[in-house]
């Protein structure tokens, strides 16, 4: 039996290095094979207190493949929360009604909250932009399948470095695995000190640039986010650095073979169009790759594997 | 300089003696310890001479003495405080004011999108930086410094 059966997943540092390879190596097995209804006696509840239409039928989807039922809701309008019911109570009352939760809501640490006033184990599914670790357990999944291991990797991360709650996470859960960071964006939007500081305590090396071109030849992993317009209090800052974090097919010439690009999607125009065609464009079939984590997830701390 | 501090705040003979506040500090000394609603005398004085600190505050609590955890939380606005522990008039502990690896409670999050400034949640926070003060929100993650530091009602 699993270590993390009962366990919540709150934040990616909740897990061991360890346990983020067990959930892969279950997700794997869901991969080969997705359709096995070893949940069917289960009820998982999803509740949405903001809409988020990707992660949520992602969630579903693996707990309808797995033959759990569902409950829940898909944003707050029409519920008792609407009308001013408390996060505390909403959570003991589906607590009753269900064996694990999936939560999403805006509030940054609500799921942390919800997870100790819940009876049966909380999977946060985004607490505003503090904490997503379920993508950050599926960009782990994405990046062991395309190199075949997480160890020793070259890792780019790209864009706004500075707010980009999915970056933190992956660099916290890379420090694991002997990763070099190679960390690209405007100046205004590097990576926090507090970020850089886990790296420095895992005796790692992280090296900033401002031009995306400069990764290209030594990165085995370019993982890029967007650059968001309202970050910038000067709109013309913004235009003097949009370009330079925005990734084209023929910038890609010099890469090594095995390097993949990913990004949490949605994209607006970093990645541009050309790009999808090439062989190290992997951003779909990593989303696609969510459902099998998320599968192992719930499959583990459901007890069933 | 003693016979003066008896003056202005007479001795107590059994609870507790906050000394060495900084005047700037007292009333959160204050608040962090409940004392607005607590039912025996307080004595405090402020603005009282004093060789280390120049001006200081002064709190004694009659009948109360408190766990360390409970004092240690005055570190984060009187680094310096003696804490003294009288029984029969007599000083029977004495020690200073530390801060403490967790927070519990007194200390409001200086995030204003977390959860506890949004539902009656009590606070927690592990301190990350004694030496700079900086608090980390057992929920959102977020630090709160000094800076930014506001006190639970
Ligand atoms: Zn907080």
């Amino acid at each position: 039996m699993s270590t993390l059966k009962g366990r919540n997943l709150i934040s990616i540092t909740d897990f061991s290095r360890d346990e983020y390879i067990e959930v892969l190596d279950i997700a794997e097995e869901f991969e080969k094979n997705p359709k096995q209804k070893i949940l069917s006696d289960k009820v998982v509840a999803t509740l949405f207190f903001e809409p988020s239409t990707r992660t949520r039928l992602s969630f579903e989807s693996a707990a309808n493949q797995l033959g759990a039922r569902i409950i829940g809701f898909s944003d707050p309008g029409g519920t008792s929360v609407q009308k001013g019911e408390t996060l505390h109570d909403t959570i003991v009352m589906v607590s009753s009604y269900s064996d694990l939760i999936v939560m999403r809501n805006p509030k940054e640490g609500s799921s942390r909250y919800a997870s100790e006033v819940a009876s049966v184990p909380v999977i946060n599914a985004g607490d505003g932009a503090n904490q997503h670790p379920t993508q950050c357990m599926l960009d782990l999944y994405s990046i062991r399948k395309t190199q075949g291991t997480l160890e020793n990797l070259n890792i780019a991360m790209v864009g706004d470095l500075k707010y980009g709650r999915t970056v933190h996470s992956l660099v916290q859960a890379m420090c694991n695995f002997n990763a070099t960071f190679h960390l690209v964006s405007p100046t205004e939007l590097k990576l926090p000190s507090s970020v850089k500081m886990s790296i420095k305590n895992a005796g790692l090396k992280y090296y900033q640039y401002t031009d995306l071109r400069e990764i290209i030849p030594t990165a085995d992993i370019i993982y890029m986010t967007r650059v968001q317009r309202e970050r910038f209090p000067d709109p013309m800052e913004y235009e003097r650095v949009k370009d330079s974090c925005i990734l084209t097919a023929s910038m890609l010439q010099g890469c090594k073979d095995n390097m993949r690009i990913l990004h949490p999607l949605p994209r607006v125009n970093e990645i541009t169009t050309d790009v999808d065609s090439t062989p190290y464009a992997y951003y779909f079939q990593q989303a696609q790759n969510g459902v099998y984590v998320r599968q192992a997830l719930m499959a583990a701390i459901l007890g069933a594997r | 300089m003693d016979n003066k501090k008896e003056i202005l705040v007479s001795a107590i003979d059994n609870g507790t003696v906050i000394d060495h506040v900084p005047t700037d500090s007292l009333y959160q000394v204050i608040r962090i310890l409940g004392l607005e609603r607590y039912n025996d005398e307080v004595l405090m004085g402020n603005y009282l001479a004093s060789g280390k600190l120049g001006r200081k505050g002064i709190v004694k609590i009659r009948n109360k003495h408190f766990s360390v955890d409970e004092v240690n939380k005055i570190a984060l606005v009187a680094p310096f405080a003696s804490i003294i522990d009288i029984e029969d008039y007599k000083v029977v502990r004495k020690y200073q004011a530390e801060i403490p690896d967790h927070i519990d409670n007194c200390v409001r999050c200086a995030n204003p999108k977390c959860i506890t400034n949004a539902e009656v949640v009590p606070t927690r926070f592990d301190v990350v930086d004694k030496e700079n003060l900086k608090l980390r929100c057992h929920y959102c993650e977020k630090f709160t410094t000094k800076e930014t530091m506001k006190f639970t009602e």
